[in-house]
C-alpha cells in the first residue's frame, strides 16, 4: 500500500477499480492491483475525478459517514428510508430539458423474477434520454456482519453477496484472507475452486444468453439454454453437494472433495452443452429478426468502457482486454493459457458473442483441470494472526475484489467491490442509445448484480 | 430455418434429456387438483417479490419454470401484476429499504392472499439475522402461510412447498413447514 498526500491522492492516474474508507484512511484501488491511501481529515477526503468513483463515495458516506470533498454526486447509495416512520419521500429525478419529455418509473419491484431496484427513465416518445438507477433496496448490512468474525465464519457472508457469483465471491474473499495471513491453499483445492468457478460461469452465461433470446421471441433458445443451466446445476450438486456450490470455497482451501461420480456428471453436462452450442449459436447468427434487435442496441463505446475501466464481458465487448484471471492473475490459470476474446462494437450482440466464446474456453478449462487434478489435502488451517490483504477473482460478470484487515484472526475491516459497481453507470448510459422497449435486453446483456452493490 | 435447427438438434443429440420423475409429477398434479380447484379455482398466479435476497433464491425460482420442472403444468404461474395474483411469494430478508414496497404490493392484491416465504432469508433472516439493516424474515412484514427452507431451496422443494400450501389451506391459513 502507498500512502499519498491529499493532492497526489486526487491526481493519481491509473485505471480505477474501487474506493472505500476505514476509521483512519480512504483507500483507492487501481489496476492491476495497486492500493493507495490517504489519511482522513475530520472524516473527509478529497473526491476522485474517476468516473467510476461516484458510487463508492456515496456508499462510504452512507455506511461510514465519511465525506468526499468536492464530489459532484452526493445522492444516497443505500440509506433511503432514514426517517423514523419509515416513509422517506421520493427524491426529485431530474429530466433533461425540452418539449414533450416525460418520465417512466419502474420498480423497486420488477416484472420478472429478479432483485429489486428503481429505474427512472426520461423519455421523448420511445427514445430514452436519461436513465437513473436508484439502488440500495437489497441492502442487508453485509459488511457489518463480516466484521468481528473469523475468516472461516465470515466466508458464509461472502458467499451470499451475490448468489449467482457465489463461487467467485468465495474465491476472492479466500484470496484476501490468505494474502492477509500468509496462507497458501493446497493445490487440489485451488483446482477444485477453479472448476467450480468455471461451472458457475457456464451456468450464468448460458442462462443469460437464453433469457435475452427469450425476450425477443426465441423461446426455443431460452428453453435449451435453461435446460443446460439446469444440467450444470445438477452436475454441481452431484459433484459438490449444492446446485450453486455455495459455501464450498473456504479461506485456506475447499470445504470438501469432489464427490464420487461428480466428475462424470460434470463432464457429461459440459459435453451436452458443447454438442448443442454450434446449432444454438447458428440460430443467433442466422435470424435477421434476432440480429435486428441485438445489433446496435445498448452500446457501450470503447472510450466509455475505458473511462470506467470496465471489466468482465461488458468491458471485453467494448475493446477492453482485461481479465482478472490473467492480470493480476491467480492460480491455477497460469497453467492453462487463457484466450481473452475482445470485441469493439459494445452492443448487446457483442456481449453475447463474447459470452459464447467464453463458454468454449470454460469447457476446455474444466476438462483440463479435472484431468490434471492434483492429489493431496483440501484445506489448511487459518492462523490467528494479523495482517491485511487484497483478493480478486474473475466472476462471470467481471472482477470481484475483497480487502480484509485481520487482527489476531478476527476481521476488523472489510470492503467488497463487485464488478457490477462499475457496470451500473454503464447500463445507465447504454440505455440512452436505444428505445425503452429495448431496455430489458440491455439490462440482461450486462446483468449487473443488485445485491452485489447494495452490500 | 428454425425447424431445420431443431431437427438437426434432435438428430445430433443422442443424450437423453433429464426427465422429472413421472410418478412424482403425476402425484403432485393429483394433489393440486384436489386442493387447488376447490380453494381458488383452476389456476393460481404468483407475484414474486425479492425483499432483500442475494439473488440465489431468484435463480432457483426461475428454474421452476424450465423444461424439467415446468411449473405451469401444475396450474401455477408467475404474474407481474399483483392485481392478478393469488399468492405473494417472498424471497430474501425483510430489508429495511423494501418494507414500503412489500406493503404496497400486498395492498394491491385482491383477497384472499396466500403468503409464502421461500429460502432461509425469508424464513427468519437466514445468515443475515440480527443485521440492523433488516427487520427479520418475511413474517416481520406479513402473516406467512408457509415457509420453504433452504439456502436456496432447490426448484423441486419450491414446487413441493407451493402444493403443500394449497393443501394446507382447505380451512384457515396456517403455517406449514416444508422439510429440507
Ligand atoms: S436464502 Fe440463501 S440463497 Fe436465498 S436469498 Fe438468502 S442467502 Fe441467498
Amino acid at each position: 500500500m502507498r500512502l499519498l498526500s491529499p493532492e497526489d491522492w486526487r491526481d493519481f492516474p491509473g485505471k480505477f477499480i474501487a474506493l472505500w474508507t476505514d476509521a483512519h484512511y480512504a483507500y483507492a484501488l487501481y489496476q492491476p492491483a495497486q492500493l493507495v491511501a490517504t489519511p482522513l481529515v475530520d472524516g473527509a477526503y478529497p473526491a476522485l475525478s474517476h468516473r467510476g468513483a461516484a458510487w463508492f463515495q456515496r456508499l462510504a458516506h452512507d455506511s461510514n459517514g465519511h465525506k468526499a470533498i468536492g464530489a459532484a454526486d452526493t445522492r444516497p447509495a443505500i440509506e433511503h428510508f432514514r426517517s423514523p416512520d419509515g416513509t422517506a419521500a421520493w427524491p426529485e429525478f431530474s429530466s433533461p430539458g425540452g418539449e414533450g419529455i416525460h418520465q417512466v418509473a419502474v420498480g423497486p419491484i420488477h416484472a420478472a423474477i429478479i432483485e429489486p431496484g428503481h429505474f427512472r427513465f426520461s423519455l421523448r416518445g420511445e427514445e430514452v434520454l436519461k436513465l437513473e438507477a436508484r439502488l440500495g433496496y437489497s441492502h442487508k448490512g453485509t459488511l457489518g456482519l463480516i466484521r468481528g468474525k473469523s475468516p472461516r465464519l465470515a466466508a458464509r457472508f461472502a458467499a451470499r453477496v451475490s448468489g449467482d457469483a457465489t463461487v467467485a465471491h468465495g474465491i476472492a474473499f479466500a484470496h484476501a484472507a490468505e494474502a492477509a495471513l500468509g496462507v497458501t491453499p493446497p493445490e487440489r483445492a485451488v483446482y477444485l475452486r477453479a472448476v467450480m468457478a468455471e461451472i458457475e460461469r457456464l451456468a450464468n452465461h448460458g442462462g443469460d444468453i437464453g433469457a435475452i433470446a427469450g425476450d425477443v421471441g426465441f423461446a426455443f433458445l431460452d428453453a435449451r439454454f435453461a435446460w443446460h443451466r439446469e444440467a450444470l446445476c445438477e452436475a454441481a450438486r452431484a459433484a459438490f453437494g449444492h446446485r450453486l456450490m455455495m459455501d464450498m470455497v473456504i479461506p485456506g482451501g475447499a470445504a470438501g472433495d469432489i464427490l464420487p461420480g461428480g466428475m462424470a456428471a460434470i463432464l457429461a453436462a459440459v459435453l451436452a452443452l458443447e454438442n448443442e452450442l454450434p446449432s444454438l449459436t447458428r440460430v443467433f447468427e442466422d435470424y435477421a429478426s434476432l440480429q435486428d434487435r441485438l445489433v446496435g442496441t445498448g452500446i457501450v463505446s470503447p472510450q466509455l468502457a475505458q473511462a470506467y475501466a470496465a471489466g468482465g464481458f461488458t468491458g471485453r465487448a467494448s475493446g477492453q482486454d482485461h481479465d482478472a484471471r490473467v492480470s493480476p492473475g491467480y492460480a491455477p490459470y497460469e497453467h492453462f493459457g487463457l484466450e481473452i476474446p475482445v470485441e469493439q462494437d459494445g452492443d448487446v450482440a457483442a456481449r453475447i458473442r463474447i459470452r459464447l466464446a467464453e463458454i468454449i474456453e470454460s469447457i476446455r478449462f474444466i476438462r483440463d483441470m479435472l484431468k490434471n487434478l492434483p492429489d493431496g489435502a483440501l484445506a489448511v488451517a487459518m492462523p490467528a494472526e494479523s495482517g491485511s490483504g487484497l483478493g480478486v477473482a474473475e466472476s462471470f460478470r467481471g472482477p470481484v475484489w475483497y480487502w480484509l484487515s485481520i487482527d489476531s484472526g478476527v476481521i476488523t475491516d472489510v470492503f467488497i467491490a463487485d464488478a457490477s459497481t462499475l457496470q451500473w453507470p454503464l447500463l445507465e448510459i447504454a440505455a440512452t442509445t436505444a428505445i425503452l422497449a429495448d431496455f430489458p435486453l440491455i439490462n440482461k446483456s450486462i446483468n449487473a448484480s443488485y445485491s452485489g452493490v447494495d452490500l | 430455418m428454425v425447424w431445420k435447427t431443431i431437427a438437426r438438434h434432435f438428430i445430433a443429440q443422442p443424450a437423453a434429456p433429464r426427465k422429472a420423475n413421472s410418478a412424482a409429477v403425476a402425484a403432485l398434479r393429483q394433489r393440486l387438483t384436489a386442493a387447488g380447484h376447490e380453494k381458488l379455482g383452476r389456476s393460481l398466479a404468483i407475484r414474486h417479490v425479492a425483499a432483500g435476497s442475494c439473488n440465489g433464491c431468484e435463480l432457483e425460482l426461475r428454474a421452476t419454470q424450465n423444461l424439467i420442472y415446468d411449473l405451469t403444468q401444475y396450474g401455477l404461474s408467475f404474474t407481474p401484476s399483483p392485481r392478478h395474483a393469488d399468492i405473494l411469494l417472498i424471497t430474501g430478508v425483510a430489508g429495511g429499504n423494501m418494507l414500503t414496497a412489500v406493503r404496497e404490493a400486498r395492498e394491491a392484491m385482491p383477497d384472499p392472499v396466500l403468503v409464502i416465504a421461500v429460502g432461509d432469508c425469508a424464513v427468519d433472516g437466514g445468515v443475515f439475522k440480527g443485521s440492523p439493516a433488516i427487520a427479520g424474515g418475511a413474517d416481520a412484514m406479513l402473516q406467512v402461510d408457509l415457509v420453504v427452507a433452504g439456502c436456496p431451496p432447490a426448484p423441486a422443494q419450491i414446487i413441493e412447498g407451493l402444493l403443500a400450501l394449497l393443501e394446507a389451506n382447505d380451512t384457515a391459513p396456517r403455517p406449514v413447514r416444508v422439510p429440507r
